[in-house]
């Protein structure tokens, strides 16, 4: 009889945190990766924010929809940088060659996902929460204000950039480092149809169900509801989580899956292109 | 004996893995019994690596079986992964990490209790003491390879799978590197399945030798019968006469 320690889906905190411990360990070795969790955030924001700057001068209704430009780059890169936080952290595995070492160990799959998701945040929250205050102090946006809004806002975000880094992971364990471009590009697929600069009806009407496919559509959609009509949208939010309870379904389902795959075909020993 | 202890370490049966048509190991089976040191010896592609990845459980068997403790690989491993580890050119610990850092992560994940104390004799006893606090890609490749047996030794396995352990190590070490295996098994009772290309290691290390030949086992024995059987007087004569069919290795000579 298999008890529940021996079990593939038994969960230990303090292989988490082991996990945790190992990310945490890298982070603080090297400062060229911290640089980089906040240099590409910066960057972009602060180019959108005198973008959004100029066209407040210049149009009536950016001017009646402050915030608008800021508010999607900032939701886009928690979007963006949190499916490239977990999948970064992935990658380290592979880089280091030091995915045999954990699959030969008793870290289950769930614990080293759930581990990858948790410094996902901690590698956003170093990446994004110096840039939320620069946006405060350059162009007087303060992302903090949307209140409870942006906790569903960033929990919907989150989720989908999990369930996507979740799959990329299995498909690049699978496929070796050759997969890598995805996990740096995947995001951008979401991009045009996830409407994160213009609303939905910007898109051809039969382009637009795609886009009501994907769970941060209704965030986005939300966020301009927020700030331009000053309405909460919690309809949209609970429809985004009932998506993404779907794609994180599909998120682990598929990883699970690739990892069979990967190990039908020796892909775990040969982490190489 | 226990009903526990009288079950083999290792009971491979009738394995095959086979990659695009092409058989990497075929139909091999043989048991090893715990406390015992076998050698796995073969030529390049002999299938020693794609063994040992199916009997680790990271490599999913085309047909046949492995039990490793007694668990069937790779469906039951969490039952046994606790109680085995392995060292393998295959993987590297992270080089960013320092020694200390890398066995606390793995001490973690295995479970050890007192691991400040478990980290501090593993360091005493492979002597990297000194070294501890020093990131791990900083070491030569004798220090890396005494790191790696570190971590493979941090859960005080009762299974040991080695994969060209003393590989790229001058022979001051490797000879370090091999009293201190032996010492562990001896004290341990622990079993040890070595795959290697250094003949004088599994000389002087195994008990029995199982050879292989395109993915299939050529002979299983002894290391005295090995030399007897093949009229030569080293493993490595009897190695070259397996890997290249006994005629030719005796005209080369």
């Amino acid at each position: 009889m298999i008890t529940a320690t021996e079990s593939a889906f038994a969960f230990s905190p303090r292989r988490v945190a082991a996990m945790m411990l190992r990310y945490w360990y890298l982070l603080r070795s090297s400062w060229p990766r911290l640089i980089e969790l906040i240099y590409w955030p910066a960057v972009q924001m602060i180019t959108w924010g005198f973008i959004q700057y100029y066209v407040m001068q210049n149009a009536g209704f950016f001017a009646r929809a402050g915030g608008t430009l800021i508010g999607a780059v900032l939701l886009w890169d928690i979007l963006f940088r949190g499916q490239l936080g977990f999948s970064i952290s992935f990658l380290e595995e592979m880089w280091a060659r030091n995915i045999g070492n954990l699959m030969m160990s008793p870290l289950r799959p769930i614990e080293f996902v759930a581990a990858l998701m948790v410094m996902s945040i901690v590698r956003l929250a170093i990446g994004v929460v110096p840039v939320t205050l620069l946006a405060f102090v350059f162009f007087g946006f303060n992302l903090y204000a949307l209140g409870f809004a942006l906790v569903a806002f960033f929990i919907n975000l989150m989720l989908t950039s999990w369930a996507v880094g979740i799959f990329v992971s299995g498909l690049v364990l699978r496929n070796g480092l050759g997969a890598e471009n995805l996990a740096w590009s995947i995001m951008f697929l979401f991009m045009p149809l996830a409407c994160v600069y213009y609303p939905v009806t910007t898109l051809p009407v039969w382009l637009q169900p795609a886009a009501w496919a994907l769970p941060p559509t209704y965030v986005f959609e939300g966020m301009r509801a927020l700030l331009i009509d000053h309405t909460f949208r919690a309809d949209l939010m609970l429809e985004a989580l009932a998506l993404n309870a779907i794609f994180m379904a599909i998120g682990v389902f598929g990883f699970l899956k690739l990892l069979q795959a990967a190990r039908r075909q020796g892909s775990l020993m040969q982490t190489g292109e | 004996m226990s009903r526990e202890s009288a079950i083999p370490a290792i009971e491979v049966e009738r394995l095959v893995k086979i990659y695009k048509e092409v058989p990497a190991v075929d139909g091999i089976s043989f048991s090893i019994p715990r406390g015992s040191i076998t050698g796995l010896l073969g030529g390049n592609g002999a299938g020693k690596t794609t063994t040992i990845a199916m009997i680790m459980g990271l490599l999913m068997p085309t047909s046949g079986s492995v039990k490793v403790l007694g668990a069937q690989m790779p469906h039951q491993r969490y039952r046994v992964l606790q109680r085995m580890n392995f060292e393998s050119p295959y993987v590297d610990m992270p080089m960013r990490l320092t020694i200390r850092q890398n066995l606390t992560v793995f001490g973690m994940l295995y479970g050890v209790r007192h691991l400040g104390e478990r980290i501090a004799e593993l360091a005493e006893a492979l002597d990297l003491t000194r070294l501890l606090d020093r990131p791990t890609g900083k070491l030569s490749a004798g220090q890396k390879t005494r790191v790696s047996l570190a971590k493979s030794l941090i859960n005080g396995p009762e299974l040991l799978l080695l994969d060209e352990p003393t590989a790229s190590l001058d022979p001051d070490t490797a000879d370090w590197v091999r009293a201190h295996l032996e010492r562990y098994c001896r004290d341990r009772h622990a079993t040890v399945l070595l795959a290697s290309h250094n003949m004088h290691e599994v000389e002087r290390l195994c008990e029995r030798v199982i050879i292989m030949k395109q993915g299939r086992i050529e002979d299983d024995d002894t290391p005295a019968r090995l030399l007897t059987r093949y009229g030569r007087r080293t493993l490595e004569e009897v190695f070259l006469d397996v890997a290249r069919g006994r005629d030719e290795a005796e005209a080369a000579q």
